[in-house]
């Protein structure tokens, strides 16, 4: 965390004691996020970044750090993060540097890391989260820059040795700094998960917690609620899952509380949260914190970005989650829950506009795509883009649900054959016979076949045991296969048992 | 054959006065005979020197031989070329084979010069008299109990005793232009950007550049049509025409406006090489330039400026040698702690860890802003200087080294003496211009170089300049008898 504010309260934890006994405690918490940037190639390299390849088949001789390479910026990155920037409503600096950050490690092949240190390619910008309670709040993001990220060590597998993978060397990443706006577990998880949003629409990130793509380090204070400066920080590092991060912070704030109750001070320190034992632990405290040496790269030149280029990238912003999400509940009139669900994957949003497209009333739509739809694609561990059914196969099986060719059971069952075949469902309704019986003297037939082969259960309806309607409506159903429509069969018996 | 030029080789080839092949075995030859005394060549490369030889010749017979087509030449070994081993004259790079050539290795390859070998040099270029070198210290042809200057000493003294036409260097703080004066060669830095760096191995990024190291100025015109240009694997040069050297080699000087800064004709200057120096700028009153005085007051910063800046980035640049991917290694470390030590502690010289402390240091947070800040705003102010001195006149003229050749082993223990024999190099780097070393005169049987320096991007006037003086001198001719046989 670089804020200055939480710089300059590293030294202010003492609190009159008279204050302690008045006060509750409140958190502050800021967030690093490392969002990794969907280019072809690397961000100072040609090489590619696809994920999971064969160990060190993805580094070149710039990745490698052989003697005499060079970096050269990667255009596309910048694009990125400028696209970023202006979904953020940030200043972006018409000049920007890029600064070397120097450490030893097995798996930094140069020495050090190519970061922005003083000149970030992004300034100051803002984003809003809707909180639970329906409120929105805005958060300041101090800084967003672009540098490479390190290769992996691995510790398994090598007797005595560790094995150095640099097929992550130098993929392009966007840190994206907050400042200390957040005050509790729930609101960074809302935050990451706006943000998140918010890069797989703009299409720079894939945004995969699992592969890495989407990082976060949070710094956690805690503080009275009276109290102006902040509390001693903690840094918690790398943390790659939404439930991970409310849990460790939850878990941070505790622990914080508790020493400081007990009247001891926070050591102003870098911890890792074990997701085992669920709980964070010392990595580094300030005192051995690392003089990175940061200093102007002398091998790459500023990056200068005109007003003109800013434009040009503006034309290229897709339609923001907040505003597709206002925009769903006064087009379609879906209320803030489906609307905010649909807009939550920018594919899942275009999915739905494709269905209701097609003439589809939009909360069958919502239903469908969120019910159906989600749970079998979730079951098939499947993202929407790889749906076996597509919108438009989808809107022509709720066609008939919605002309009342078919009844919303009989659906699920074409629902199903949908996602088996190539078929579409009226081909499917066609061939299984599957429409709807709506020919008042065929449903009367079945009703009287079924009255006749229950007498006694008649009788017992007659004498006034009027539970037994049910009995009667289950079997004429079950009888048609389903297909009569519930509302025509239940006027229709209701006037043969009644009359 | 041995004491031509680029230029007359390449015109005896042409006239079929010779075959490539011929003047390769002849080059060979003498490395043989006289490198076991100079220690100039760290690597030779017979077997593909003669087959580029031998691919040469055919393009003579099929007519497509170019102006370098043929031209044994060695390149500094500090240049990757692929497939051979590119030392850096270091015991961390004396296993390393690099997988990819240069670029200014592969443009002169493309354009037919016969690699040699690889010349000898200070270990990552970092020294001023060649001593500072895994291989040993080479030594000055025109006395062999001196040294040749450095960082590019291996080019120098092979070109000095004509044991090739021809080397390529590297300028960091003048280690082309201090290693040329000293052994009477011309040797041009060019303008910052101008010629790639790319597999160029990184002593300091901002102050690194390549050049020819040459019998003449006409020589020097003919490799820098090659070696300059755009290129888009190194983000620091510069997309800007390069022009035809040799076109504007005979220029007439007349009216040239010619600036002697002051400060690098102080009292502490030794009389003996003012008044070669001043023989020098009577020869280019004669041929018409106009002679003037200039001053260029920070000048005196320049070697404190230099060594925080240049160690600050070589500590960066040198941090990828820990024995991990390539290069020495220690052996059996214990730790990854004990492997980095070890491995740079056995693998580095001395002259190149006081670099890397030094560098370390002015970086740290808290010596940062008395030095490396400091020094950036210095250099800004530096710069500042020679744009207004090249307001009133188009070049500068001055000694190239404060003295002839200095004894081998004589300043090896004192840095500081060591560090001032760069003084008037330096600021060149620092100010990214152009600066070419021209033989000038003899002090006391040593050659001696006289430094003509541009504004930006006139590497065609200081190439002009050299020209005519050498058309009116016979200095550049002059060869260390004992290898002139």
């Amino acid at each position: 965390m670089t804020s200055a504010e939480h710089k300059k309260s590293m030294y202010n934890n003492e609190l009159e004691s008279s204050e302690k006994l008045t006060n509750t405690w409140e958190s502050v918490i800021g967030l690093e996020v490392h969002v990794q940037l969907s280019t072809q190639s690397k961000l100072f390299s040609g090489a590619a970044t696809a994920y999971g390849a064969e160990p060190n088949t993805q580094a070149c001789a710039v990745d490698l750090a052989l003697p005499g390479v060079l970096p050269v910026l990667n255009a596309e990155a910048v694009n990125m993060a400028i696209k970023f920037g202006l979904s953020i409503q940030a200043n972006i600096p018409h000049y920007s540097i890029f600064a070397r950050k120097n450490y030893f490690y097995p798996d930094l092949p140069k020495g050090y890391q190519i970061s922005q240190h003083e000149n970030p390619i992004i300034g100051p910008g803002h984003l809003t989260i809707a909180l639970e309670n329906g409120e929105q709040k805005t958060i300041r993001i101090t800084r967003a820059h672009l540098e490479e990220d390190a290769g992996k060590s691995l510790h398994e597998g090598f007797e005595n040795m560790s094995g150095i993978d640099l097929n992550r060397a130098g993929t392009p990443l966007l840190e994206i700094v907050s400042e200390p706006d957040l005050t509790s577990p729930k609101e960074a998880v809302v935050y990451l998960k706006t943000l998140h949003t918010l890069v797989r629409y703009l299409d720079i990130s894939d945004g995969n917690l699992q592969e890495g793509s989407f990082r976060c380090d949070a710094n956690v204070s805690v503080r009275r609620t009276n109290q102006k400066q902040l509390g001693k920080r903690v840094e918690i590092k790398n943390l790659n899952s939404f439930r991970f991060i409310e849990k460790a912070i939850q878990y941070e704030i505790d622990r914080q509380i508790g020493i400081l109750e007990m009247g001891g001070s926070i050591n102003q320190e870098t911890r890792l949260y074990d997701t085992d034992k669920q709980e964070t632990r010392p990595m580094r405290s300030k005192e051995d914190a690392k003089d990175y040496r940061y200093f102007t790269d002398p091998d790459l030149c500023p990056v200068v970005i005109n007003a003109d280029f800013i434009e040009k990238i503006k034309q290229t912003l897709p339609e923001l989650p907040q505003k597709k999400h206002v925009r769903f509940q006064t087009d379609y009139k879906l209320n803030a829950y489906d609307a905010s669900l649909l807009t939550s994957v920018r594919e899942l949003a275009d999915y739905f506009e494709e269905v209701v497209k097609e003439k589809v009333p939009a909360k069958l739509a919502v239903n469908w795509i969120m019910g159906e739809l989600a749970a079998a694609l979730n079951k098939s561990n499947l993202s929407i883009l790889e749906s076996p059914i597509n919108a438009k196969r989808l809107a022509g099986l709720l066609q008939r649900i919605a002309d009342h060719t078919i009844s919303s059971t009989i659906a699920k069952d074409v629902f199903e054959e949908l996602w088996l075949s190539n078929k579409n469902s009226d081909e499917i309704i066609q061939e299984k016979n599957l429409q709807q019986v709506t020919d008042q003297s065929t449903i009367l037939k079945i009703i009287d076949e079924i009255l006749k082969k229950y007498p006694e259960q008649l009788a017992d309806y007659k004498a006034g045991k009027d539970k037994l309607f049910g009995f009667f409506v289950g079997q004429v159903m079950k009888a048609s296969g389903g297909k009569i429509n519930p509302q025509q069969l239940n006027n229709l018996l209701k006037e043969k048992l009644d009359h | 054959m041995h004491n031509y030029t680029i230029t007359e080789l390449s015109n005896a080839l042409r006239a079929k006065k010779v075959s490539s092949t011929e003047l390769t075995q002849l080059f060979l030859a003498r490395i043989d005979k006289y490198d076991k005394i100079l220690n100039s060549f760290i690597t030779v490369t017979p077997s593909l020197a003669l087959e580029q030889a031998k691919r040469a010749d055919l393009q003579y017979q099929n007519g497509s031989a170019g102006s370098l087509t043929g031209i044994p030449f060695a390149h500094k070994d500090i240049f990757c070329t692929a497939g051979i081993k590119t030392s850096c004259a270091s015991k961390m790079l004396a296993n390393f084979v690099a997988p990819y050539d240069a670029t200014l290795v592969s443009r002169l390859n493309q354009a037919g010069t016969v690699l040699l070998g690889k010349t000898n040099m200070d270990e990552f270029a970092m020294g001023s008299s060649n001593e500072n070198s895994f291989y040993g210290a080479v030594k000055n042809p025109w006395d062999i109990s001196r040294v040749p200057g450095g960082s590019s000493g291996g080019s120098s003294a092979a070109v000095a005793a004509r044991l090739t036409p021809a080397a390529t260097g590297t300028d960091t703080g003048g280690s082309i232009r201090q290693p040329a004066a000293l052994c009477n060669l011309t040797g041009l830095k060019p303008t910052y950007g101008r010629v790639s760096r790319y597999g160029l191995i990184a002593f300091a990024s901002s102050l690194d550049q390549a050049g020819p190291m040459t019998q003449t100025a006409e020589d020097a015109a003919l490799l820098m049509n090659v070696m300059a240009g755009f290129d888009e694997k190194d983000s620091t040069s510069i997309d800007q025409p390069v022009p035809n050297y040799m076109l504007t080699l005979n220029d007439s000087i007349a009216g040239l406006k010619i600036g002697l800064p002051k400060e690098y004709f102080s009292e502490d200057l030794d009389p003996k090489v003012a008044a070669t120096i001043q023989s020098a700028i009577k020869l280019y009153e004669k041929l018409g330039a106009k002679i003037s005085s200039v001053s260029l007051p920070n000048c005196h910063l320049v070697i404190p400026l230099y060594y925080i800046i240049a160690s600050a980035e070589c500590s960066s640049n040198l941090a990828r040698y820990d024995g991990v991917r390539y290069g020495y290694r220690c052996s059996n470390p214990t730790d990854l702690k004990d492997l980095y030590e070890r491995t740079r502690g056995e693998g580095f010289g001395d002259e190149v860890k006081r670099r890397l402390l030094m560098g370390t240091y002015v970086l740290s947070a808290d010596s940062y802003d008395a030095y490396y800040a400091k020094a950036q705003k210095i250099r800004a102010l530096l710069i500042e200087e020679f744009k207004q001195a090249f307001q009133k006149v188009d070049i500068l003229l001055g000694p190239t080294t404060p003295t002839t050749a200095f004894k081998l082993g004589e300043k090896i223990n004192d840095p500081v003496s060591m560090y001032l024999s760069d003084i008037y190099t330096i600021a060149i780097n620092l100010a990214g211009l152009p600066a070419i070393s021209i033989p000038a005169g003899f002090v006391e049987g040593l050659p001696l170089g006289m430094q003509l320096i541009g504004s930006p991007f006139t590497e065609e006037k200081l190439l002009n300049a050299a020209h005519r003086y050498q058309q009116e001198t016979d200095w550049h001719k002059k060869i260390p008898e004992k290898f002139n046989l």
